[in-house]
């Protein structure tokens, strides 16, 4: 009788190893093979795509597990007909409780430290330095100085080699080069160079996003915004506006031109104005 | 003696009447009917709304509605289905026909209060519905973000602003009454660890309700004021901040996810034990696990705000606090799939439904995880990808849950079975419907197609029309729910006074109850899940 129980035991231990390893090898590869996400035009998106492609793993085996316990407790449990009887009385099971609070705690510890590490490679705790070095400088013009660095920057610490002036209205984003003395309704940026997008708005709430760029910022009336980037692909790439702002919302989208250097050379030159 | 209070027949306007359901009437299990009832029509109309916002999207371009009317149609299209649907059937309507039960009351706590907060909504559902045709509905989401919703036209705004003040109004008085019904009407000797585990959902949802709809009232105070008045609240032009209102109004619209999602866990705790004949596994750490869900989700409002300008570690705090969410929300799940093991399962129509909430509510926690990651929101935020999380969990989640409940109750409230055939033709068409509508949207965000456009980029047309296919289909499994309901109302099987066999005391009195729900002294009701403990009739 022990020895029955013994071996019962031990086999449905053993099932269990078998099929959490089994979930999480499917879980690793379809992780690995996942392709749904649009090209990589910035050094943000590789960093962008690991994460992804780490959650997806994760999820895979979270509703895998979970759908699959569910579905064969439906088939393995099922009533047969004519049985008025109950099931096992177990009302809980305080070792058992214990490991599924563990397990979620653990793999949202592990997701929440792997994505701070994440956050810090696209250099997201940089803007917190910027912004109480700017905030310990005395104000000068309130307009001009209390932004709020928002995005993510693509590298920490650096200075922008290229900084364009955005200005979002309804339903349309207009850029200015200080650099050239440019106003456009396309952005054009070289490849693999720092770009520092300064943006404001004046009537309603905008948003810059650009999905192969993996990078969104809100343009806020009232409260400047930064957003860095550096795109590393040559190529044509819109610009979507994700905010609601009105009945064109859903219209307000330009692109975004990389060029390499000495295209974007050509560009700024040919597009600077004359100096009259 | 009972310390329950004795309801006079009198007192119940055209009692026995099926003019009771639109009177005044002080029953709780009226009130609950109507609550059901009203949410449902609502629910038919914010569906239709829906119906249109899908076939304009079937093709790229904008061509069906005017861009303005779009507009409206979305606003207007979350507002009915989140403040006249979900909200007040899964709290209103299932809160009032069983909490009083479930305790061992005659009535609520404050029966007239309780007319009173039921006869606030369809003023409102009928004001909303009505400002379309007067000068047209709100056009700035159902998130009404200034300046925007400062500048789109006032009398819609306005409009919107007073409905969501009444119905906020209605819920907050809901709520201070199941919570005093659930703390001080219980029958003598009934300890709160004894308590059916949707009491406990609804006690949690309630102090959630109490705390945070105040807040969204005076936001929406401010807001009508910086349109009529033109004070400068969250006006920037004249020195107001924008990002002041995203704060207070998603300190109340966070937690209300879980004054929509809480309420269905408890149902669920209920329906899954009846038909699986299992006690509920884990009470205790279920009740406190509600108890951290409501605590965690009064401090993870700014996760909605990751590209608002937050600062950096603010944006930290809130992915933390968002994330742990799933622990307590983990620990549900197991349980519930524990008190699957082991059962002797009825997969019934009730259960179908319930079961398919699992499977859509974890697809929907595991993008929520994601979601609650800054680097991974920066990129999806404001897409379709929001827009399949958040159906995932408030339709697949909580109107499965609805259905679900529908099903089980039904019995009890007509007296007659549903029938089951239709049941499962209607679940089917309404799983598949759903994940069709919402599954390629999480592909569609990722992919860039912001939320809320009438136009997109023609490279998305196939997954917006699988999308719409997808929502046709769940337009049609309304049909087969609404002729089951009318026909079974009349030639259903006649039920019983407890077709499922159940323990809950609900169900150990007759179908439909009695003005005073028990002949007699209330049952008492010590183990509400005890299958294979205590004996139930075959």
């Amino acid at each position: 009788m022990l020895d029955w129980l013994t071996i019962l035991t031990l086999r449905a231990s053993v099932i269990t190893v078998l099929v959490s390893v089994g979930l999480i090898l499917v879980g690793l590869a379809v992780g690995q093979r996942v392709d749904m996400l649009p090209v990589q035009a910035s050094i943000n998106a590789p960093v962008y795509d690991e994460l992804f492609r780490v959650l997806f793993s994760i999820g895979t085996m979270l509703f895998l597990g979970i759908c699959g316990l569910l579905v064969y407790s439906l088939v393995r449990f099922r009533r047969q007909p004519e049985d008025f009887g109950d099931g096992a009385a177990i009302e809980g099971n305080l070792p058992l409780e214990i490991v599924w609070t563990a397990i979620p705690a653990v793999v949202v510890l592990f997701v929440g430290l792997y994505s701070y590490n994440i956050y810090e490679r696209m250099g997201g705790m940089a803007p917190l330095a910027d912004h109480s070095v700017m905030h310990a400088m005395p104000a000068s013009d309130p307009g001009s100085d209390d932004r709020v660095w928002g995005g993510i920057s693509t590298i920490s610490g650096e200075t922008a080699d290229l900084t364009v002036d955005v200005t979002a209205l309804q339903f349309a984003f207009i850029f200015h080069y200080p650099e050239g003395n440019i106003t456009t309704g396309e952005l054009h940026v070289p490849e693999g160079e720092r770009v520092e997008l300064r943006m404001k708005a004046n009537d309603v709430i905008h948003a810059f996003w650009v999905p192969q760029f993996r990078i969104k910022q809100d343009i806020i009336p009232g409260q400047p915004t930064v957003l860095t980037f550096t795109a590393n692909r040559p190529g044509t790439y819109p610009i979507i506006c994700a905010e609601l702002c009105g009945p064109y919302h859903g219209g307000m989208r330009t692109s975004v031109v990389v060029h390499d250097r000495g295209a974007f050379d050509q560009w700024l030159t040919k597009n600077t104005p004359p100096v009259a | 003696m009972e310390s329950t209070s004795e309801l006079p027949v009198s007192l119940i306007p055209n009692h026995g009447s099926w003019l009771r359901y639109l009177s005044f009437s002080l029953d709780h299990k009226v009130v609950g009917i109507q609550y059901l009832v009203t949410g449902f029509l609502f629910y038919l109309v914010g569906g239709a709304l829906a119906g249109m916002i899908r076939t304009e999207l079937a093709t790229p371009i904008s061509d069906y509605l005017s861009r303005e009317v779009y507009n409206e149609v979305l606003t207007m299209h979350g507002t009915i289905m989140i403040f006249l649907w979900i909200v007040p059937v899964v709290n209103g309507a299932f809160g009032n026909y069983l909490i009083p039960f479930y305790v061992g009351a005659r009535d609520m706590a404050f029966p007239r209060l309780n007319a009173v907060a039921f006869w606030m909504i369809p003023p409102a559902g009928l004001l909303l519905i009505a400002s379309f045709f007067i000068g047209g509905a709100s056009q700035s989401g159902w998130t009404a973000y200034p300046p925007l919703s400062l500048r789109t036209p006032a009398l819609g705004q306005l409009i919107w602003i007073f409905s969501v003040l009444l119905l906020g109004g209605s819920s907050i008085l809901g709520g201070i009454n199941f919570i005093v019904t659930i703390l001080k009407l219980r029958r003598p000797g009934l300890k709160m660890m004894q308590l059916p585990m949707y009491c406990w959902a609804m006690l949690g949802t309630s102090i959630l309700v109490v705390l945070s709809t105040p807040v969204l009232a005076g936001t929406l105070v401010m807001l009508a004021f910086d349109i009529v008045a033109h004070t400068g609240f969250f006006n920037p032009a004249i020195g107001g901040n924008a990002v002041v209102y995203q704060h207070l109004f998603w300190f109340y619209s966070h937690p209300a996810v879980y004054i929509m999602v809480l309420p269905a866990f408890g149902l669920v705790s209920e329906i899954l034990p009846v038909h699986a004949r299992k006690p509920l596994f884990g009470y205790t750490t279920m009740v406190y696990s509600i108890l951290a869900i409501v605590f965690l989700g009064l401090i993870v409002w700014a996760h909605h705000m990751f590209t608002s300008g937050t600062p950096p570690w603010m944006r930290l705090f809130f992915t933390i606090a968002t994330s742990f969410i799933a622990v307590p929300t983990g620990i549900k799940f197991f349980n519930w799939l524990a008190t699957l093991w082991g059962g002797k399962i009825a997969l019934n129509s009730s259960m179908l439904f319930a079961c398919a909430f699992i499977v859509n509510f974890v697809l929907g926690g595991i993008t929520g995880v994601a979601l609650a990651q800054v680097p991974f929101d920066i990129h999806v935020h404001d897409t379709y990808f929001v827009v399949a999380h958040f159906h995932y969990i408030v339709y697949g989640g909580t109107v499965f849950i609805i259905f679900s409940s529908i099903y089980h109750w039904y019995p009890k409230i007509t007296g007659r079975m549903l029938n089951e055939p239709l049941g499962i033709i209607h679940f089917v068409f309404t799983f598949v419907g759903f994940n069709l509508c919402f599954g390629p949207q999480h592909w569609l965000g990722m992919n860039g197609m912001p939320r809320r456009v009438s136009e997109y980029d023609p490279q998305f047309t196939l997954m917006n029309q699988i999308s719409s296919v997808g929502a046709l289909l769940m337009a049609l499994s309304t049909l087969p729910f609404l002729i089951n309901v009318f026909h079974s109302a009349w030639h259903g099987r006649v039920a019983g006074d407890n077709p499922w066999r159940a323990l809950t005391p609900e169900w150990l009195t007759s179908s439909p109850p009695p003005v005073e729900n028990w002949k007699g002294q209330a049952p008492h009701v010590e183990h509400p899940y005890g299958y294979g403990l205590v004996e139930t009739n075959p």
